[in-house]
């Protein structure tokens, strides 16, 4: 059998089944992954007492034959899902300690169909970021390394943890939030499969909010039929959650028919940007040429407003966390700082409590919201908003899918780009579009750039149509045949 | 249109009023969390109204249901769709660092709201819009020396900003504008109108011109919470602008506070200092679109309301527009008049004149409700039928009823006691009649000199008093007029 922490969820389940693994043995193993693992620093708090509980209930459900779709599957969450009595800081100073007494629904889902609890994952302070650099925490290191170079990269943002503890093999999968690509990027910086659903498919309540109305969980795992199991027990309508849609929720799993005949695949030439690499070229024309290889019928498409996508996204997501974090005031739980007045209070608290750039997207967004600039920058920029939702539509009435690569780049080292927030946000610019208009997309590794160094492709869908996303995903992941490994790897 | 002498002439004064009503509902507007008044601090607080992370506002349809009834009670428009706005500004009482509230698109538009002025006439004040949201918590500053608290049982309740057009021109009529919206909200059973628990809390929007001439610059004073209040505030406010002008100054816009203790207002904060809040769409919340067909189940559940209730009440009972207007005020009043009248059997405009003069004076003098009165509307009912059929005159009636609301008995049962049966027996009277006249020939004399009214008043009079006022004074009339006349 192989080792516990180099299956795939679905081998370990399946394993689970056929009782040839308990969930005890398969948990201990990852605890020991976890511990192995620390030099990533992908976790912000581990919870191997509490993952054996858990692993312990499984064995039993599954002596009684009564296991969940997860039964005894160890996972991580990224730190911005409230978990009850554990810590659940998005990665801020200003949540520092903060034990929730509620479960997100995302995680209670997960719970519900069997998952254990092994962490809570590293990230992106209040997930605003695209290195992981912002944490409060400390950043986390990719567990890749360039061709012949011992350089720490990052594990991209905002869900560089989860990313990270994937890759690894710390865990069989992980909870990802994705508001402008913080799925996607880090999944394609570390060689994994990240999905951002469809806005509305996964519950907010209980996610500590950024953006809210781009915000959105998803699974990040090693394989898209992974992904397909973990969406299936996080997804469902939320009567918590009034931007959550009351859509039935598909066993995703059998999307994956690997059968893609008469499927019409857009490629948008808008997203052939200026300066993009020749090697990222070559990998998106190949990833069109596996989807045609096995039936499918490419079309040459236009999403004219792409160009205005990253403006837009920063103005609004910028607003809507300036008004989001405003609850972080020091009054009624977190980080308080003591002034002799309430302003000095406010001041000293929000002062000390938030990083650099979760400061700056409070000072923009409350900038672009401000009298005399609301309708030049916020209104503006949910009009184009609505344009490029548009642009999508009009797309999807003639194709089935679109295929762009996820990055402009592979993983940079860390600490490069920090003082350059304008180059940090353009790795966004292929991920944001989706975001903006809500639709799903998936991003899988394709290959590897020359330096050795995992790109991945992204493939994006009509809202609530994951399963073809799904299906279209299984493909390209059969044709790239993706086998390469990080240069680290927590347990043998 | 009632004008203020100043120094150098006349002034108008122009207000606008805001009023924040208390939805009646069992929930907070988005949250489940009770909304009852008088719990211990910080009990019914949900983790959506602490503002706990990963929270997220879900909408009561109770809330909106009320807001329509009261758009519908108003006759305004009520606008299909709507949208909740975050209005950022941070406070403690304030957990989510902003106030959901309705702003370019709010739940009801343009209505109507007729008021009743002491003269009988009425005047229509523009109601510019309503919009639904959130209230804040209460900061305590007087429970510690150094600290606030804070106590979060009232955030998140829904509250109704309902906002006048400009028309109000007098305290006198801020006073009937509030009344009678507090009135028709009553009516709706949208909220209990109750100024001393703050369910009903005002905002004076108030500038004065001289007449003719375009709108002056406006103040705004906040925190007014009872009608006399709104008017010392308004008295107040006029004043000062008209002083500031006269000596040639100009009135700045600012946000005023009262001060109850001393019926004065002081500057808050001027327009330079004025918040920026940011308003922007809540993207925790959908825009919100209402069925045409959910609006006309309201509009077809609806109550008769105070206007419609006083037009009927003159037009099929008779009644005087004041009469009308007291009876309807409050429709626990209109339905006591209404169950006094027992269907019509009974004679409306004494029916009325009882219930007004009579039975609203005892419950002023004792203090009572409605609701513990010892006398109830089938009481007053037998009271008023034993006045019908000659058994009492008006005058032991007043007295009967007195012995009702000392006893709790019924009317007959009085009479029966006290033996103050009106006597109708025409021999009795005879009797009585016939001793008058024999024991007092002077006063014959002096009547029988030319049929002299004031004489048979005295005569009238002695025989009553005979009777110790039992007698029908009709009868003993008729009578004296017949053996004395001749």
């Amino acid at each position: 059998m192989t080792s516990p922490t180099r299956m795939t969820l679905a081998e370990a389940r399946d394993a689970l089944a056929a009782r040839k693994i308990s969930a005890k043995e398969l948990v201990e193993a990852h605890i020991a992954a976890v511990e192995a693992a620390r030099p990533l620093n992908a976790f912000t708090f581990e919870t191997p007492e509490k993952a054996l509980e858990m692993a312990e209930a499984s064995d039993a459900r599954l002596a009684k034959g009564e296991a969940g779709p997860l039964e005894g599957i160890p996972l991580g969450i990224k730190d911005l899902f409230c978990t009850r009595d554990v810590p659940s800081t998005a990665a801020s100073r200003i949540l520092e300690n903060f034990r929730p007494r509620y479960e997100s629904t995302v995680t209670a889902n997960l719970w519900r169909d069997g998952a254990v609890l092994l962490g809570k994952l590293n990230m992106d302070e209040f997930a605003m970021g695209s290195s992981n650099m912002t944490s409060a925490y400390g950043g986390v290191e990719n567990p890749w390394r360039a061709k012949g170079s011992d350089k720490k990269l990052v594990a991209g943002g905002s869900s560089g943890g989860s990313a990270a503890a994937v890759a690894a093999r710390c865990v069989l999968g992980a909870t990802g939030t994705d508001t402008g690509g913080s799925i996607r990027q880090p999944a394609s910086f570390t060689g994994i499969v990240g999905m951002k659903p469809t806005y509305g498919r996964c519950s907010r309540w209980g996610v500590i909010a950024f953006a809210s109305s781009l915000d959105q969980a998803g699974p990040m795992a090693r394989s898209v039929r992974d992904c397909a199991i973990l969406l299936r027990s996080m997804a469902g309508h939320d009567p918590l959650d009034s931007t959550s849609i009351e859509q039935p929720v598909p066993d995703f799993e059998k999307a994956l028919t690997g059968d893609i005949r008469g499927l019409k695949v857009g490629i948008p030439k808008e997203y052939r940007v200026e300066g993009m690499s020749e090697e990222l070229e070559r990998l998106w024309r190949q990833g069109s040429n596996w989807l045609q290889a096995a039936g499918a019928e490419i079309v040459e498409i236009s999403l004219p407003h792409t160009s205005y996508a990253l403006p837009t996204y920063y103005i609004i997501a910028s607003a809507e966390a300036s008004s989001n974090l405003a609850r972080y005031d020091g009054v009624r739980y977190g980080l308080r700082v003591e002034g002799a007045t309430l302003e000095e209070m406010y001041d000293a608290t929000r002062g000390a409590g938030f990083g650099h750039e979760v400061k700056r997207r409070i000072l923009i967004g409350t900038y672009v919201l401000s009298a005399g600039y609301y309708d030049a920058y916020y209104n503006k920029a949910r009009k184009v908003r609505t344009l490029i939702a548009r642009d999508f539509r009009q797309a999807f009435e003639k194709v089935d899918v679109i295929l762009t690569p996820t990055t402009p780049t592979a993983a940079f080292p860390m600490g490069e780009k920090m003082d350059d927030p304008i180059a940090m946000y353009l790795n966004d610019v292929f991920t944001v579009p989706a975001s903006l208009a809500g639709q799903p997309a998936i991003s899988l590794p394709a290959g590897l750039s020359a330096e050795g160094l995992p790109l991945g492709l992204q493939l994006i869908g009509r809202a609530f149509d994951e399963e073809t996303v799904l299906r279209a995903a299984g493909v390209l992941e059969e044709a790239a045949q993706f086998s390469a490994e990080p240069a680290f790897i927590a347990a043998a | 249109m009632s004008l203020i002498e100043g120094e150098t002439g006349k002034w108008e004064v122009v207000i606008g009023l805001e009023v924040h009503a208390q939805v009646i509902s069992k929930a907070k507007l988005f949250s489940g969390a009770s909304t009852a008044f008088g719990a211990a601090p910080n009990t019914q607080v949900s983790l959506v109204d602490a503002a706990m992370p990963g929270m997220l506002p879900v909408l009561n349809r109770e809330c909106v249901a009320q807001a329509v009834r009261t758009g519908l009670g108003l006759k305004a428009k009520i606008n299909l769709t709507s949208v909740f706005e975050r209005k950022n500004y941070f406070y403690p009482d304030l957990p989510q660092g902003y106030q959901i509230s309705q702003f370019q698109q709010p739940i009801v538009g343009e209505g109507v709201l007729t008021i009743d002025l002491p003269d009988g006439s009425t005047k229509d004040i523009g109601i510019e819009r309503l919009h639904l949201e959130q209230d804040a918590g209460k900061s305590l500053h007087d429970q510690d020396p150094r600290h606030t608290f804070v106590d979060l049982n009232r955030a998140g309740v829904a509250l109704m900003e309902i906002v006048s057009k400009p028309d109000i021109r007098s305290a006198e009529e801020a006073g009937a504008y509030i009344r009678k919206l507090r009135s028709i909200l009553r009516y709706l059973g949208t909220c209990d109108g109750n100024m001393e628990e703050g369910s009903l809390r005002c905002d004076v929007n108030l500038s004065v011109r001289r007449p003719g001439e375009p709108l002056g610059t406006r103040t705004e004073t906040k925190n007014v919470n009872s009608i006399r209040f709104v008017q010392q505030a308004i008295e107040y406010e006029a004043r000062r602008q008209i002083e500031v002008l006269e000596s040639g100054g100009t009135v700045e816009q600012e946000t005023r506070l009262f001060d109850s203790r001393k019926g004065e207002s002081r500057p808050l904060r001027s327009k330079e200092e004025a918040h920026d809040y940011r308003y922007f769409p809540d993207p925790d919340l959908l825009p919100l679109v209402l069925e045409q067909s959910f609006v006309d189940e309201l509009a077809a559940a609806l109550p008769e309301l105070p206007d419609e209730k006083k037009r009927r009440f003159m037009d099929s009972y008779g009644l005087s527009a004041y009469d009308a207007g007291v009876l309807v005020a409050e429709q626990a009043n209109a339905d006591f008049y209404e169950a006094v009248l027992a269907g019509g059997k009974r004679d409306p405009k004494l029916a009325a004149n009882w219930v007004t003069v009579n039975y609203f004076g005892a419950l002023n003098a004792s203090g009572l409700d409605l609701d513990d009165a010892p006398v109830d509307a089938k009481k007053l009912g037998g009271l008023l039928d034993l006045i019908a059929d000659g058994t009492l005159s008006s005058r032991l009636a007043k007295e009967v009823f007195e012995a009702m609301w000392e006893s709790g008995k019924d009317a007959a049962t009085i009479v029966e006691e006290k033996g103050l049966k009106q006597i109708t027996d025409e021999g009795a009277i005879e009797a009585l009649v016939d001793k008058v006249i024999a024991d007092n020939p002077a006063q014959v004399e002096q009547y029988a000199g030319g049929e002299n009214p004031k004489v048979l008043g005295w005569f009238v009079g002695q025989v009553m008093k005979a009777s110790q006022g039992k007698a029908n004074p009709g009868a003993v009339n008729q009578i004296l007029r017949r053996k004395l006349g001749g």
